[in-house]
């Protein structure tokens, strides 16, 4: 705005048109016009971050509670008479004592915590208050227990996840208006919390478990992790990474520097471009029929995942590769064959490491898309409730896991409410891992970007 | 260069240990949404208990449960399928065809579909037959078929609230809407009395006639939801007059949004569904290959475990989500203990 006024009239112009210190008609409206298209451009700014405030707020506002978690600590007698009736402490005898058996030593941990700090509430049963301790908490022990068959007789003091409702209460998810009318919680419950709250037994903190745990069923939300997703999405971007950058780097440079110009590859071309454009969904129907039904390589795998997300990401590397290929100078090359280099020295020793910043981006943009995609891992059996860890690589590739994106779909299904706040935790999880891919690719573009 | 060479050992290590790794250890599960909350609370408490590795479970409906169990025989095909409905006839056949046979059906317990509406909204106390005059694409008035013409529920019954009718209810790819069909709507046009009426308008013909009641109108009063309940919550979050159909489990995780509506006068509860009293349920099954029995490790395990008592029975934590346990479960578990296949076995 202040460029209109800069060039305002003054008093000595003269009424023929071509003065270039009055604004005659025609540049006026042409001013007003640009006027026009900047205030445009701003609007069209300012929808843009304002949709992206909105989206952020949402899900920082829902998602950041993932982080935090409620404990409850307890002191368990680990009961020999329970645990181990022989008391011989053979670990397959205890191995048989299921977490349906560990359940009331946590009850009575509970029991005299309450007797300790002098709670009592009215019209709460023994089965309730036990209900404020995760469902997890059985399982806890008993891995503790069979870890540690030789402290079985003594009281160990542990700290438990509180079950989802509670851990609402904390996070303004549930009231004790809402805990009346809830079937899963009840406002005594609430009251007990309060009350182990005040004695310090009960405690909101951070929860690293929720990034380095594995997903839990809908009877324990508050256990819920995304530990097994991240290592599934690391393990397939791995794998897109090794197989895409290299197939996408080589075919490029065979197509922009070495092959004839014919009609077969400018069929090569046309499809390559199209294939870039394809559903993913369609890789996913691909990837079932030939990694599975015909390659025999198990379901739920990274390996099968990493395989047809390398399909998918291939045209968008090589596009980009052969784009930065090309916006090398010919100077380049012909100055290296000039001096006596062959033509494959001639793209390794200059032409490469000139592209090099934009093939990087390249790749960088196309793993971002397919750490990002859902519809063809569903295909291929990702889209699963998986608990155990996938083993160290090259193993760990054939062992099922989830994948990030996966486990959001999944989180926004479940009939808990608490999966809602889980679900956008894993967005942001999902976005930082995206800032840090994209904050990396314009990091390499700067080191190595070369202007002539 | 070094990076090259990198690539390729690492390629070549992980192709060499591509067949060595490939034997599965850990039971693969799909099939039904609804099924698939009690598969993966089950599918825990496995991993939990026992030195196997958790199965892996995946949802994707019955039927294209269904369809990935009958491929075949083999590591890389599933275990076990979860259905909310029982297999057909065809898909046996496909299953046939590809060298599935002998499959073991386990009934796990009953699911109940309820109608649920808004928390602070009006009460319904329903019959299939308010639900017949709401929704069917056609309903008799003075004897005579006419396109539906009511939109309000006090229209339809002058014992319903004065409020606009808009129903959300599961899409056709669900096996929850071929229930509410059948045990509603249909319910509903034979006990009015309607059914007569249609048969007539049909010539005669009893398939063609069943099929004229169980069509719904689709003048925007009913809404086809072809996700999952948390899709019918959230239209029923934004529209306050909506009614919405949704599994048991589903209303009892929710009891502080939703208000349930009693059908034929029953409260659906687990209670009520198990004696009968309440009329809308359908059984849940998970079916398993026996051919797969003994080779993948685990999954008689897996399958015994499932409709234990501690897990299936009325205090297991299945029920404690909301599954109507099945006062059957003893000769279930007969079966899963015998491996007895569906032929024998029914």
């Amino acid at each position: 705005m202040t460029d209109a006024t800069s060039n305002g009239p003054t008093a000595r112009a003269k009424k023929e048109h071509g003065s270039l210190l009055v604004q005659d008609a025609l540049t006026k409206r042409r001013n007003a016009s640009e006027r026009r298209f900047r205030a445009y451009g701003l609007t069209a700014i300012g929808i843009g971050v304002a949709a992206l405030i909105l989206l952020l707020t949402s899900i920082l506002s829902q998602g950041l509670p993932a982080f935090q978690q409620t404990f409850v600590t307890l002191d368990v007698v680990l009961d020999e008479a329970k645990l181990d009736k022989k008391g011989n402490r053979n670990i397959d005898e205890i191995k048989k004592v299921t977490t349906f058996g560990y359940a009331p030593l946590i009850k009575n941990g509970l029991k005299s915590r309450m007797e300790e700090l002098n709670i009592s509430i009215d019209g709460l049963s023994d089965k309730d208050a036990g209900g404020i301790i995760s469902k997890e908490a059985a399982g806890q022990l008993r891995r503790y227990v069979i870890a540690n068959p030789d402290e079985i007789g003594n009281s160990v003091e542990f700290r438990f996840l509180a079950n989802g409702r509670i851990d609402g209460y904390y996070k303004g998810r549930v009231t004790m208006q809402s805990a009346e009318r809830d079937n899963n919680v009840s406002p005594q419950q609430l009251q007990l919390a309060d009350a182990l709250k005040d004695g310090g037994a009960l405690v909101t903190r951070f929860n690293w478990d929720f990034i380095t745990k594995a997903d839990a069923s809908e009877n324990r939300p508050e256990a819920a992790g995304i530990g097994v997703a991240i290592i599934g999405s690391l393990y397939m971007m791995m794998i897109v990474l090794v197989l895409a950058l290299p197939i996408g780097v080589a075919a490029s440079i065979y197509l922009e520097e070495f092959a004839p110009q014919n009609w077969f590859t400018d069929l090569i071309e046309v499809n390559i471009s199209n294939l870039a454009a394809v559903p993913s969904i369609v890789y996913g129907i691909l990837g079932l029929a030939i990694f599975i039904n015909y390659g025999g390589l198990p379901q739920s795998a990274p390996i099968v995942g990493g395989l047809v997300l390398t399909l998918m990401t291939l045209p968008t590397i090589i596009i980009a590769t052969r784009a930065s290929l090309k916006s090398v100078p010919p100077s380049i090359r012909a100055a290296a064959l000039g001096v006596g280099a062959s033509r494959m020295q001639s793209v390794f020793h200059h032409v490469l490491p000139l592209a090099m910043p934009g093939i990087l981006t390249g790749t960088i943009i196309g793993l971002a898309q397919a750490l990002g995609e859902t519809a063809p891992l569903m295909l291929i059996g990702m889209v699963a409730f998986v608990r155990d860890f996938p083993s160290a690589p090259p193993e760990g590739f054939f062992d099922p896991a989830s994948a990030l994106p996966v486990q959001v779909y999944n989180w926004t299904t479940r009939a808990d409410p608490a999966f809602v706040e889980r679900a956008s935790g894993a967005i942001i999880v999902l976005l930082m891992f995206l800032l840090c891919m994209n904050m990396i690719a314009i990091i390499l573009r700067r080191r190595f970007e070369r202007r002539w | 260069m070094s990076l090259f060479k990198l690539t390729a050992s690492t390629v070549a290590i992980a192709a060499v240990s591509a067949t060595a790794a490939i034997a599965r250890d850990n039971v693969q599960v799909a099939g039904s949404s609804t099924v698939l909350p009690y598969a993966s609370i089950v599918a825990e408490a496995f991993g939990e208990n026992f030195d196997f590795p958790t199965p892996v479970v995946e949802s994707g409906g019955s039927s294209a449960g269904l369809k990935r169990f009958c491929e075949g025989v083999g590591e890389n095909t599933i275990d076990v399928a979860n259905a909310s409905r029982k297999i057909k006839e065809t898909e046996i056949a496909a299953c046939a065809d590809a060298g599935v046979t002998d499959i073991i059906e386990v009934r796990i317990g009953y699911d109940g579909i309820v109608f649920a509406s808004d928390i602070d909204g009006n009460g319904f106390e329903f019959t299939p037959i308010q639900w017949y005059k709401a929704l069917s694409d056609k309903v008799v008035v003075d004897g005579a078929l006419v396109d539906n013409p009511y939109t309000k529920w006090n229209e339809v019954d002058a014992a319903l609230p004065d409020q606009e009718i808009a129903a959300f209810i599961p899409g056709t790819k669900h096996g929850t809407r071929e229930v509410f069909e059948d045990q509603v709507i249909l319910a509903g046009c034979e006990a009015s009395g309607d059914f007569d009426v249609f048969k007539a308008a049909n010539g005669d013909d009893t398939k063609a006639a069943e099929k004229a009641c169980i069509s719904i109108r689709t003048d925007g009063v009913s809404t086809d939801i072809d996700g999952d309940y948390t899709e019918t919550l959230a239209r029923i979050e934004s529209n306050k007059d909506g009614i919405g159909v949704f599994g048991l489990a589903f209303y009892e995780n929710n009891t502080d949004k939703l208000q349930v509506a009693t059908m034929s006068g029953v409260v659906p509860s687990t209670e009520s569904i198990a004696t009968g009293d309440y009329p809308v349920s359908r059984p849940l099954y998970f079916y398993v290959k026996r051919a797969h029995v003994g080779v993948i490790p685990g999954l008689q395990d897996y399958a015994s475990f499932f409709v234990a008592d501690e897990i299936a029975g009325p205090d297991g934590p299945l029920a404690a989500y909301g599954l109507v346990s099945d006062p059957e479960l003893a000769a279930t578990q007969l079966i899963v203990e015998e491996l007895k296949p569906m032929s024998e076995g029914m």
